[in-house]
């Protein structure tokens, strides 16, 4: 029964560290925009599919890895300039169904690009999975959990304990009052969706190997990454991780212990008691609200 | 007021957008004829060309567009060209059902489709009252039985039943008796538990566990770990790749050694490539297309399988697989049938019904009024995968 237990944890851990990621990326463009990007899944998977292309001309992964950041990157600032800038002054509704459309252009290209195939990428590290007290873990689960990890370490050191984080931040409160600081908040929103396009490629080319990429599984991920961030408070990047790892060990227990058949409609009522019982996240996001 | 004014802006986009749907709307093919006059015979197909079963849809799209080309190129169906739409339904069963009922208004006279077993279930009411025959792709037997029920129903996939039998049979010579269920979370995978238990009840198999997962699940793990807790000899799943792969990677990647048993669902090279490996020494009952080099060259499937391997090879430059081959069957069942029929329905479905001795790519068909499958046991076999490849076990 142990040895069940700990595979089942390091199970959601896995799916938890993917998780965690999407939930990441979607906060910290938050933080800096107040979009609500629900593209977000869409730039993990092109930016996988980009890799996927890279490693069938035969570029070693190493390579393959920085080169499809770069282009994810670059993706995000394009779409940026042509959907976000233009938009500019609109209401953050308005942003958030832009980015509804962005979603669904993004999947119409890789359909047209990549066609309906589900594609591999291969691990980063050779060999079989590492048994650790009779539980198997496969080491790609471990290449995520550290993506995760370093994400987490960035960005709570940046929107935490930098000033221009801080900065960054306020800009999202007072557009005016960032300006007059001499802050330029369009630069900062590109800047935004150029990581975010990055973050989200890094995110599938380290889940690729252990979920496949076909281009339509952005949504459930896009999805999945939403609620790990709402049950954070949305502007929490350390509730976005706990949020995500919470999820993943739920789902894995629950479909585990009780019935695989539940696993769905888990996630989907968490994001709903959260909703409607604290908005504000689980863990105590109420002391941002007070700055 | 200042509201009503900024509505009425809407009404011109409105009625443009109107406008442009009818325009697209009424773009609608016109039938065509050929120089001798003959008036064509339209045929629909409804696949699974995108979402979690393209991996199917895919080569039945591109074989039946291949069997449509050579069949205008002889001259089409008693001097009459045969022109074949096809359609996606994004493997959704409210797609399938949209995408046949527009099939029907455009007058086909007979539907192909769909690719997997769901979308294949929620067409049949439609084809029912519209009294059009349709010819599966999927594999669950509930398509076409009861066939009181589904009098305009058949299909070309062995059913689960020959299938089952066969696996049945491995385990049983093997003397494996305990044994793990796994199965998707649809049609596909309920039909396979539902046939497999009573067969399994039947010979004394019993199942220690059960386990379901969905289509687009990630890690099947923690199915996996109550599998491997249960003590089971081998464990069967009865899913469609990516899934499907997912599942194998897992299974290796836990380290389980017991006998790793899948459906004729994953009978493409598609899954054996997403496994990464993990496919070497998966068992499977599969049609003879994928041994197709290995069976006795007296089968009297032989040539036919052989032929359909060039010429598919030959036109996209990789090797077919059962899927397409179900494609073919149906197509050319139809194809027999639109012959001795004409362009009446209910004349098609009498002549798919009579169908006896058509040598397939699934095996040789032989319907009547209590089988709209017409395969037998003897149409499938047991293969191994060995180094990415399809082993006939003997």
């Amino acid at each position: 029964m142990g040895e069940q237990l700990l595979q089942l944890l390091f199970s959601g851990l896995t799916v938890g560290s993917i998780y965690s990621l999407m939930g990441l990326s979607i906060v910290s463009l938050f933080n800096i925009t107040g979009i609500l990007n629900l593209a977000q899944g869409e730039f993990v998977v092109i930016g996988a599919l980009i890799a996927v292309s890279l490693c069938s001309i035969g570029m070693p992964m190493i390579v393959v890895f920085p080169v499809s950041i770069l282009l994810a990157a670059l993706l995000g600032g394009l779409i940026e300039r042509l959907t976000i800038n233009r938009a500019r002054g609109a209401s953050n509704l308005n942003m958030l169904i832009i980015t509804i459309g962005i979603s669904i252009s993004l999947r119409g290209l890789a359909l047209l690009i990549w066609g309906t195939d589900t594609y591999s990428l291969p691990a980063f590290t050779k060999g079989g999975p590492l048994f650790l007290g009779g539980a198997a873990l496969n080491p790609q689960s471990i290449w995520i959990f550290a993506l995760a990890v370093v994400n987490f370490a960035g960005m709570y050191l940046f929107f935490e304990h930098t000033y221009w984080g801080k900065a960054v931040k306020a800009s999202v409160n007072n557009r005016t009052g960032a300006r007059l600081q001499g802050i330029n908040p369009h630069t900062i929103s590109l800047l935004a969706f150029v990581t975010a396009g990055g973050l989200g490629a890094a995110a599938g080319v380290s889940i690729g190997p252990i979920t496949m990429v076909t281009y339509d599984m952005g949504f459930m991920l896009g999805v999945k990454g939403f609620v790990a961030a709402a049950i954070g408070g949305l502007s929490n990047v350390s509730g976005a991780v706990i949020g995500g790892l919470f999820l993943g060990i739920l789902e894995a227990f629950s479909s585990g212990l009780i019935s695989s058949s539940l696993k769905d409609a888990i996630s989907i009522i968490i994001l709903i008691l959260v909703l409607l019982f604290r908005p504000e996240g689980i863990i105590g996001a109420k002391r941002e609200r007070k700055i | 007021m200042k509201k009503s004014i900024k509505s009425w802006k809407f009404i011109p986009c409105l009625v443009l957008l109107l406008a442009l749907s009818l325009i697209v709307g009424g773009c609608g093919t016109n039938s065509q004829t050929d120089a001798a006059g003959k008036e064509a015979y339209k045929i629909g197909a409804v696949i699974d060309i995108s979402g979690n079963s393209s991996s199917l849809g895919v080569p039945e799209r591109d074989t039946l567009k291949m069997m449509e080309e050579q069949l205008n190129a002889k001259g089409g169906i008693n001097g009459h060209p045969v022109e074949l739409e096809i359609l996606d339904n994004k493997s959704t069963e409210q797609e399938a059902v949209t995408a046949v009922k527009g099939l029907i208004d455009k007058g086909v006279l007979a539907v192909i489709g769909c690719s997997s077993s769901g979308p294949s279930m929620a067409m049949i009411p439609t084809v029912q009252n519209a009294k059009i025959p349709m010819i599966s792709l999927a594999a669950a037997s509930s398509i076409v039985e009861p066939v009181s029920e589904r009098q305009w129903v058949f299909k070309t996939p062995q059913s689960d039943i020959v299938m089952v039998n066969k696996i049945i049979g491995y385990l049983q010579s093997n003397n494996l008796q305990k044994v793990a269920f796994m199965s998707m979370n649809n049609s596909y995978g309920d039909g396979g538990k539902k046939t497999f238990a009573v067969a399994a009840k039947e010979s004394n198999i019993t199942i220690v566990a059960e386990e379901k997962f969905a289509a687009d699940d990630k890690d099947m793990t923690p199915q996996l770990t109550r599998v491997k807790a249960s003590g089971s000899q081998a464990v069967i799943v009865w899913a469609i790749p990516p899934s499907a792969s997912i599942l194998t990677k897992n299974f290796k990647d836990m380290g389980l050694t017991i006998p790793l048993i899948h459906s004729h669902g994953v009978g493409n090279q598609n899954f054996i490539d997403l496994a990464q490996g993990a496919a070497d020494g998966v068992i499977l009952p599969i049609g003879k297309l994928a041994v197709a080099d290995q069976i006795s060259a007296d089968d009297p499937q032989k040539k036919v399988l052989d032929n359909y391997i060039t010429d598919y090879t030959k036109k996209y430059n990789s090797a077919p697989n059962s899927f397409g081959g179900y494609a073919v069957d149906a197509f050319n069942l139809l194809v027999n049938a639109i012959e001795k029929a004409g362009a009446d329905r209910t004349a098609i479905r009498d002549q798919l019904e009579k169908t006896q001795g058509y040598t397939g790519i699934s095996g040789i068909f032989n319907m009547s009024a209590q089988d709209h499958n017409g395969l037998k046991p003897d149409s499938a076999v047991m293969v191994r995968i060995e180094n990415g490849k399809w082993k006939l076990i003997k």
